[in-house]
C-alpha cells in the first residue's frame, strides 16, 4: 500500500518537497518488485511488439519470409493513405463509433435511472441488463446472426406478423452495420449501465429530500442533481466507449465477414485481411500505425469535449 | 470464410471459437491463440515421433481421425500426434509460421490452391517421383488433373488426397412432383441456361417458396464457386501470369452475371441468404436445389430427407464440362534438417491416408487415389460416385500469390459476385469493381516472392 501511496503524493504534495524524495527511494525497490510482474509482461505482449511493429511498418515485410525485407520508407504509409479500401475501412470504423457510442450512453444512462429507482425486484433489472455483457462475442454473434437470419429468423418472422418486410439485415449493405450496431448495443450496454448504478450509489440521498422539500420535480431532480452530478462518469463511459467502439473486429469477422461487399470492413479487419491473409506484414503494421494514431486523435478530441462540457456545469 | 470444411455448421462453430479466442485480445490475437499454443506443443524431439497437422473438424474430422487410428494400429512404432486447427487464413499462416521457425509438422494438409502460394514461398519439401514410388505412391494411380494441377515447374510437392467440386444437390421429392424426374428416376439435363431456369421454375411451383437456393450473404466463397463454374464453362479466364495480370473477359463475365442475377431477381432463387440459412431452406424443403460443393452430404444425410447429388449443370460449357473445384492434398512442410527416417514415416502416413480413401469418401470428396476410385466399392457409393465426373471438369483457383481458398481473391469476387445475386449493383458495375480490385492486387508486389525453392 505504501507504494501507491508515495507514486500519489509527489502529484499531490508539492508543499512538503524536502522529505519525500528520500521516502521514496527507500521505498523504491519494493515498488519495482511489485511493479516487475506487470511491466515485464507490458513490455514482452505490448510495447515490444508495438516497437516491433512501427520498424516493420518501414519495411516490405512478409508473414512467410524470415527477416524485415526490403526496406521500404514512408512507401506503406503513402501506398495506406492512397487506398481507397483503406479510407473506406476506416470511415466504417467512424461510421460504426458514431452508430454506437450516442446510444450506448444515453440507453445506459435511462436505464440505470430507471433500475435505481425500481421499489422492487432492481437486482433482477441489474443482472437482466449486465447478463448479456458476460457473454463471449462469439455467442452474442451466433444469437444475432439467428435473430437476423433472413426467410427463416426470428426478427422476420415477428415483423412479418405485424405486417413490415424486414430488411436483409445483414445481406443489405445500406443495413448491415445499423444492424451489427444493434447488436452491439444489446451486448455491451451492461457495462456502461452498471459504471452508471455505481456512480448512482455516490450521489448523497439527501440531496433528492432537500430539492423536494424545495419543491422539485422527478425529472427536475434527474436534470439538476443527477446527470450534473454523474459527470464524472459520464467523461468516462463516453472515453471509453468511443475507444472500444473504434476497437470493433468481433462483430463484423464473425458476423458479415466484413460484407456485405465490404460495407461493414472495419480498419482492423482490413489489418487482419491484409497482414495474415494476404501475407503483407509490413504494410499492415503501418496501417495499424496510422489506425493507433486516429484512435489516439479522436480520443484526445473527444476527452476534451466531454471535460469541458463537464466544467461548464 | 466459408470454403470446405465438412460441414457448415462446423464451420461456423470454428469461425466463432476463434473469434471468442480473440474476445478482448484484438485482431492479431483472434487468429491464432490457442490453436499456436497446442502447435508448440507438438515436439520433434523424440525418435519415432511424427506430426500431422490438418483443418478437418465435422464429419470430417471423425473421418480422419478414424484413418489416423487405421494409421496408428497398423504402425505402433510411430508416435502420431494429429493436431487441429481452425481452417482458413489462419490455419496457412501458422503453418507458414511454424515452417520458418523451424517446428514444422512432419506432414501437413493443405488446399491445393494454397499448396501452390506455400510452393512459391519455398515452405515444402520436393517430392521426387522415386521417392514417392519407393512408397508405393505413383502418378498414375492418383488423379491426373488434381495431380497435374499441383506440379510447379514439373515437379510434385503435394499429393491430392481428394477433389472437391462444387456440385448440385436436389431434393428428389420436390423434383419428381415438378415432372423433373424420367422414369428411372434420373433427374432430367438442365445443362442449358433455358433448362437450368424451368428448372427452378417447375421447382418453385412445387415448394411454394424458391426453386433453388445458394449461400450469399456473409459468404466470401460460394458466390465466388459458382460465377467461377459458369464463367469457366464459357472458357473464361480471370488471372495470367502468375496473377500479375488480370484477364477477365467481360462479354462472358457478364452473361454469367446477367444469369445469375435473373435467377434472384425473377425470385427462383433467394438473393440475401447465408451459409445457414441456405442449407435450412433446402432441407426443410423450401428449395428443390441447393449448390455448394460436395461436403454438406452428411448435413442432409442427417437431416434424413430426399435428396440426392449431381453434377453443377453444364449450363454454358457445350461439350466441354468445367465446374470450381478444389482439392486436398498431403504435403511435407520444409524440414529444418535431412532425416531419412522421419521422412520415411511421413510418407508411409501418406500412402496410408490414400489406402483409406474409402473412409474419407464416405465425406462425399472425390478420391484422388484411382486404385479405389476406379473400384466397384466406389461407384456403389451413392449419391457419391454420380458426381465423379466433376474431378475431370474441375477448375481450380487462378494461380497467384493472393489467389487461392479462403484468400483475398475469393473475398474480392465473392463480394462482387454477390451484389449482383442481392441486387444491389449491376452486373457492369460489380464487375468493374471486380476488376478494380484484382488490379490492385495485381499491382501489389508479391510478399511471396523471393522464397528459397
Amino acid at each position: 500500500m505504501s507504494t501507491t501511496q508515495t507514486a500519489v503524493r509527489p502529484a499531490a504534495g508539492a508543499s512538503q518537497p524536502t522529505p519525500r524524495p528520500a521516502r521514496a527511494d527507500r521505498h523504491g525497490l519494493p515498488a519495482a518488485g511489485f511493479l516487475a510482474p506487470f511491466l515485464t509482461l507490458y513490455l514482452l505482449f505490448i510495447l515490444g511488439p508495438a516497437a516491433y511493429g512501427l520498424v516493420m511498418s518501414f519495411f516490405d515485410a512478409s508473414l512467410v519470409q524470415s527477416g524485415l525485407g526490403a526496406f521500404a520508407g514512408f512507401g506503406n504509409y503513402a501506398e495506406a493513405l492512397r487506398s481507397a479500401d483503406f479510407w473506406s475501412s476506416l470511415w466504417h470504423t467512424l461510421w460504426f463509433t458514431i452508430l454506437t457510442t450516442p446510444p450506448l450512453i444515453v440507453l445506459a444512462l435511462a436505464f440505470a435511472l430507471l433500475a435505481d429507482r425500481a421499489a422492487r425486484g432492481r437486482w433482477f433489472f441489474r443482472l437482466a441488463f449486465f447478463m448479456p455483457y458476460i457473454l463471449p462475442s462469439a455467442v452474442v454473434a451466433l444469437i444475432w446472426m439467428f435473430l437476423y437470419t433472413p426467410e427463416l429468423g426470428l426478427l422476420q418472422n415477428m415483423l412479418g406478423h405485424i405486417g413490415i418486410t424486414a430488411p436483409n439485415w445483414l445481406g443489405d449493405p445500406d443495413w448491415a452495420m445499423p444492424s451489427l450496431a444493434l447488436t452491439t448495443l444489446w451486448w455491451t450496454l451492461g457495462f456502461n449501465f452498471v459504471l452508471y448504478l455505481a456512480g448512482l450509489q455516490e450521489i448523497p440521498r439527501d440531496l433528492y429530500e432537500a430539492s423536494a422539500i424545495d419543491g422539485a420535480g422527478p425529472w427536475q431532480q434527474i436534470r439538476r442533481i443527477t446527470v450534473p452530478l454523474l459527470g464524472r462518469t459520464t467523461t468516462l463511459v463516453a472515453v471509453l466507449q468511443v475507444i472500444a467502439s473504434l476497437k470493433v473486429f468481433d462483430q463484423m469477422y464473425i458476423m458479415t465477414s466484413g460484407g456485405p461487399n465490404f460495407a461493414t470492413r472495419s480498419l482492423i479487419e482490413y489489418v487482419y485481411d491484409e497482414g495474415f491473409t494476404n501475407y503483407r506484414i509490413g504494410y499492415a503494421a503501418a496501417v495499424s500505425m496510422l489506425f493507433f494514431l486516429v484512435v489516439l486523435t479522436v480520443s484526445a478530441i473527444w476527452f476534451r469535449i466531454v471535460r469541458r462540457g463537464q466544467k461548464e456545469i | 470464410m466459408s470454403d470446405f470444411t465438412g460441414s457448415g455448421a462446423g464451420l461456423r462453430r470454428r469461425d466463432l471459437l476463434r473469434g471468442a479466442a480473440g474476445l478482448g485480445a484484438g485482431a492479431v490475437l483472434a487468429g491464432c491463440s490457442a490453436p499456436v499454443l497446442s502447435g508448440l506443443g507438438t515436439g520433434r524431439e523424440s525418435a519415432g515421433s511424427l506430426d500431422f497437422w490438418n483443418l478437418f473438424g465435422g464429419g470430417d474430422g471423425v473421418r480422419m481421425t478414424e484413418m489416423l487410428d487405421g494409421f496408428r494400429a497398423a504402425h505402433p512404432g510411430t508416435d502420431l500426434k494429429a493436431v487441429t486447427l481452425a481452417w482458413g487464413n489462419p490455419y496457412y499462416t501458422k503453418l507458414s509460421l511454424a515452417t520458418l521457425g523451424a517446428k514444422p509438422p512432419d506432414v501437413a494438409v493443405a488446399h491445393l490452391t494454397r499448396a501452390k502460394t506455400l510452393i512459391a514461398s519455398g515452405l515444402l519439401e520436393q517430392l521426387p517421383l522415386d521417392e514417392l514410388a519407393r512408397s508405393g505412391i505413383t502418378p498414375d494411380k492418383l488423379d491426373p488433373t488434381a495431380w497435374r494441377a499441383g506440379l510447379v515447374d514439373g515437379k510434385a510437392y503435394a499429393i491430392p488426397l481428394d477433389t472437391h467440386p462444387f456440385v448440385m444437390f436436389y431434393n428428389t421429392d420436390v423434383c419428381e412432383k415438378a415432372g423433373l424426374l424420367d422414369s428411372a428416376g434420373k433427374l432430367t439435363s438442365l445443362d442449358s441456361a433455358e433448362k437450368f431456369t424451368d428448372a427452378m421454375r417447375r421447382a418453385k411451383q412445387v415448394t411454394k417458396t424458391y426453386g433453388g437456393v445458394v449461400s450469399i450473404n456473409g459468404d466470401s466463397a460460394t458466390p465466388w464457386r459458382i460465377f467461377q463454374s459458369l464463367y469457366s464453362q464459357l472458357g473464361g479466364q480471370m488471372l495470367a501470369d502468375d496473377g500479375a495480370q488480370v484477364v477477365i473477359d467481360r462479354g462472358k463475365a457478364m452473361r454469367v452475371l446477367t444469369f445469375l442475377r435473373s435467377l434472384t431477381s425473377s425470385g427462383l432463387v433467394p438473393g440475401g441468404i447465408d451459409y445457414q440459412g441456405a442449407i435450412a431452406t433446402f432441407a426443410n424443403g423450401q428449395a428443390g436445389f441447393y449448390f455448394q460443393g460436395e461436403w454438406e452430404i452428411s448435413t442432409f444425410q442427417t437431416a434424413e430427407m430426399p435428396f440426392s447429388m449431381t453434377l453443377f449443370p453444364n449450363v454454358f460449357g457445350g461439350g466441354r464440362y468445367a465446374v470450381q473445384a478444389d482439392s486436398h492434398t498431403l504435403v511435407i512442410p520444409k524440414q529444418p534438417d535431412t532425416d531419412p527416417e522421419r521422412r520415411d514415416r511421413s510418407l508411409t502416413l501418406i500412402k496410408s491416408l490414400l489406402d483409406q480413401s474409402k473412409t474419407w469418401a464416405q465425406g462425399g470428396h472425390i478420391p484422388a487415389w484411382l486404385p479405389f476410385r476406379n473400384s466397384a466399392a466406389y461407384r456403389a457409393m451413392t449419391p457419391n460416385s454420380a458426381y465423379a465426373a466433376a474431378a475431370q471438369g474441375a477448375v481450380y483457383d487462378p494461380q497467384g500469390w493472393y489467389s487461392g481458398s479462403g484468400s483475398n481473391f475469393e473475398i474480392v469476387t465473392s463480394n462482387a459476385v454477390a451484389t449482383v445475386l442481392g441486387g444491389q449493383q449491376q452486373p457492369g458495375a460489380a464487375l468493374a469493381q471486380m476488376r478494380d480490385q484484382l488490379l490492385d492486387l495485381a499491382g501489389t508486389p508479391s510478399p511471396i516472392e523471393g522464397g528459397a525453392r
